[in-house]
């Protein structure tokens, strides 16, 4: 009994952190804390995956997102710090015409999760991470090389860009 | 009560439309960009509750790629953004009107 109350306790602060901090990264008019507030929506999520048993999604997503994509963007952030003198409009002026769209967006779906019917069998708790393995290795090969090309060709890709060039006035 | 995957289902639609709301109404590309990863992990986690529910592992290699994809895209988007301030001195999006006549 009280193993499920600190469960639920558990699952109802994660999707408390991550709802609140995602809307912050979003409706924050400071960058810097955008960029901070993605890091908990991140570890939130992670959380929910290790709530779903996906341990090494989990991990991986602290390893790729909170490690790798969320410190690209803060660097980013420190990068164009320029941003913060120019006293430019962080938001555009649609923003009640924008709230159109997602409302419109949030009813389709919200509609088709009340009217589909899943047929669900009851869920699994075991670890999959062996299972994982085994299906990039086998039935999964030629995509998982596939995304290795890709993350080959994005990582020259952008280097190639970003690299400081010596004629650079000329373009 | 019981945590059903409904629940995740609502939090992932929830996170999508926070997502979609950052990419229409801010002005930073960098924001718009991590607004986007927003986005996508409101996916993966859709994904990864159908996964648990079908009792199938499937799903968690489809966010395994689309991580992969994640992480191509935000390298590539960053360094655009990076030559986008190099050339202009503001990443703000109205002023990015390049491809535009």
């Amino acid at each position: 009994m009280i193993l499920h109350f600190l469960t639920q306790a558990v699952f109802w602060f994660l999707v408390i952190l991550t709802v609140g901090s995602a809307i912050v990264v979003v409706f924050n008019k400071r960058i810097l804390h955008s960029a901070f507030a993605l890091l908990f929506t991140l570890c939130g999520v992670a959380g929910l995956y290790v709530f779903l048993s996906a341990d090494f999604l989990a991990a991986s997503q602290m390893l790729v997102y909170v490690g790798g994509i969320l410190t690209l963007i803060i660097f980013g952030v420190f990068l164009t710090a320029r941003m913060y003198n120019m006293s430019i409009p962080e938001q555009t002026h649609q923003r009640f015409l924008a709230l159109l769209p997602v409302l419109g967006l949030g009813g389709i779906i919200f509609y088709v999760l009340n009217s589909a019917e899943w047929h669900l069998i009851t869920p699994m708790v075991a670890p999959t991470t062996e299972n994982l393995g085994k299906m990039l290795l086998t039935t999964y090969l030629v995509p998982f090389e596939v995304a290795s090309m890709l993350l080959l060709a994005a990582l020259i890709g952008a280097i190639r860009l970003a690299r400081p060039r010596k004629e650079d006035h000329d373009d | 009560m019981i945590i059903s995957l409904n629940h995740y289902l609502v939090l992932g639609a929830f996170l999508f439309c926070i997502g979609v709301a950052g990419v229409l109404t801010r002005k930073n590309a960098i924001i718009i960009l991590a607004s986007v990863e927003l986005m996508l992990n409101a996916v993966n986690l859709t994904f990864i509750a159908f996964a648990r529910h079908w009792g199938d592992a499937t799903g968690q290699i489809f966010v395994f790629f689309s991580m992969v994809v994640a992480a191509a895209e935000v390298a590539v988007g960053l360094a655009i953004i990076v030559v986008l301030f190099r050339h202009k001195e503001s990443i703000n999006i109205d002023e990015v009107n390049l491809l535009k006549w």
